[in-house]
């Protein structure tokens, strides 16, 4: 297994950018040399369409691109690779459950279940497809922690397993469907999808549970059996991979069920006049050309994860979040707010926070100056700064290129924020 | 170079017209819903010219210090030539250059100010 030591040479960034202090995995991570040069690979080798020709190029290229399907269910432990569905990323996995297989079972009177912490994308298609079929949505809101409130008790020590959940009075026989995501994209809770998934089915056996792994994929283990859910999807730009492409995980049974969401190339089996058939899970729900380059390029990104042992990936991120929690309010105390989790079990790698007068847009700004990318804003997560009563918070994400020097810079910066705020004795 | 100026700040820090109008002849609330901001204007207009002014709002140090300058600037001056009112005149005010994503907060003052001026 892989050391951090000396990682950042295989990300060819901070070759052209060497004071980059990249604090914003939660939007997107960085990319290995791998991974990029997979990509050139491609479309320099065999940059031929999948699935189709019978020449040597193209069969190079169908026989890549399936082998990240087979790498992805390995990565997620599923033992089915027709279960994995290459879609353009997280958002599109979603809405393609919600206006497929929702479409199809969510009817008049019934039940959606999902919770405030949720990023949009995983809100909006339930709010929607709610609002068009007149289900009602049902949002659980968080407690003082930072966690669900259907959390009700949370074990202090290192080990989540006697955590109690209560659904009670969620879940019902009217319930459908339950949308909940595994990391939160603002405060960074982890949420306990197993034992709330568990608790879940014990109200209603026949519900399906979607979970959104966005924020979860590669910063720790995924193994869709243990988790026990329906659906499961992420994308690939957050985990190394490139951009526009994610994944859908789905039970066999569900997805052979559900209608397909796009028509076209490679779904089809027959089309006659009059009528057509699909062609067989996963293709049913890839129609047209795919992102080839990228569907390649996303096995680097994964072998690249499983180079290092994921406990200690974990172990490295915390170490930085926790580094970061402490020096940021031992400096400021009271003038900074967190909206995040101190509890290192439940907290995966992101720190959020306010600066006491100062609006999140301008700390982002004021941080860049000296190369320190963080977020600013509401991080498509409406519901929740609603709920938090602010309008905007500043979010830095650690991933495992992320060392301690980032985390000083991170301080140095706040504190030059303060500085340029308060020089003429404007604030403080 | 840093956009956040002496000047900036002090706008910031001491919005100039931040005050409600006792009877103000048209008032405006605009919002960019993305970073928070919200913005509310109202203004006196008499013969064809801003007779009072004033705002209320919350926002970054740019989008506070821009509608304090706007202000400033609109007082007194003839709606007609107001309309003229363009982004580099607000940048021209700000005295700073600005990013694509930082340009809607320093342009969300001159929305207002040119919603509460058309007829």
């Amino acid at each position: 297994m892989r050391s951090f030591h000396n990682i950042r040479s295989d990300f060819p960034i901070y070759d052209s950018h060497p004071d980059l202090v990249y604090l914003d995995s939660g939007a997107t991570s960085l990319k290995p040399r791998t991974v990029i040069e997979k990509l050139l690979e491609y479309y320099s080798s065999y940059s031929a369409n999948i699935h189709r020709g019978v020449y040597a190029i193209a069969e190079k290229a169908s026989e890549e691109f399936e082998h990240t399907r087979s790498d992805v269910a390995q990565f997620i432990a599923c033992t089915d690779s027709a279960e994995v569905v290459f879609t353009k990323g997280a958002t599109e996995s979603l809405n393609l459950i919600a206006s497929t297989w929702g479409e199809a079972q969510v009817n008049a009177g019934d039940e959606i279940v999902t919770t405030i912490m949720e990023h949009h994308a995983n809100f909006v298609p339930w709010q929607q497809l709610a609002i068009r079929k007149r289900a009602k949505l049902k949002v659980i809101s968080i407690n003082d922690h930072f966690e669900l409130e259907i959390v009700k008790k949370q074990d202090r020590r290192d080990d989540r397993e006697d955590v109690q959940i209560d659904l009670g009075d969620w879940i019902t026989p009217k319930t459908k469907v339950f949308a909940i995501t595994y990391v939160s994209n603002v405060l960074g809770t982890i949420n306990p999808i197993r034992q709330i998934i568990q608790n879940a089915k014990r109200f209603n056996p026949s519900l399906i549970i979607v979970v959104d792994a966005s924020q979860a994929v590669g910063h720790m283990n995924i193994d869709v059996n243990n988790l026990g859910c329906d659906f499961l999807v992420f994308s690939g730009h957050k985990m190394l991979g490139p951009t526009g492409v994610g994944v859908l995980w789905g039970k066999r049974e569900l997805l052979e069920q559900m209608p397909p969401y796009q028509f076209g190339g490679d779904m089809i089996r027959e089309v006659h006049i009059s009528r057509s058939t699909w062609n067989e899970i996963p293709h049913k729900f890839e129609a047209g050309t795919p992102p080839i380059a990228e569907v390649i390029a996303l096995k680097e990104a994964i072998h690249f994860i499983q180079s290092f042992d994921v406990n200690a990936l974990r172990e490295h991120e915390q170490n930085l979040t926790m580094r970061a929690l402490k020096q940021i309010s031992d400096e400021w105390g009271d003038d900074v707010t967190f909206f995040t989790s101190r509890h290192i079990v439940s907290q995966s790698g992101i720190v959020s926070f306010t600066l006491k007068g100062i609006h999140p847009h301008d700390v982002a700004q004021i941080l860049d100056e000296t190369h320190v990318c963080v977020r600013a804003g509401h991080h498509c997560a409406m519901p929740l700064h609603e709920n938090l009563s602010i309008p905007a918070s500043v979010r830095a994400s650690f991933h495992l290129y992320n060392d301690e020097e980032d985390v000083k810079k991170l301080v140095e910066g706040i504190n030059n924020v303060f500085h340029t705020f308060s020089r003429k004795g404007y604030i403080l | 170079m840093s956009i956040y100026a002496d000047l900036i700040l002090d706008h910031y820090q001491y919005p100039r017209n931040n005050k409600k109008l006792e009877h103000p002849t048209r008032i405006i609330d605009v919002s960019n819903p993305l970073c928070g901001d919200k913005l509310h204007f109202e203004i006196v207009e008499k013969d064809g010219k801003v007779q009072e002014i004033g705002f209320t709002g919350e926002g970054c140090a740019i989008s506070i210090a821009s509608a304090s300058m706007l202000s400033e600037h609109a007082l007194g001056k003839s709606t007609e030539i107001l309309r003229t009112l363009t982004k580099e005149d607000v940048l021209g005010l700000l005295g700073i250059e600005l990013t694509p994503n930082r340009l809607k907060c320093a342009l969300l003052a001159k929305e207002a100010l040119l919603k509460l001026i058309s007829h």
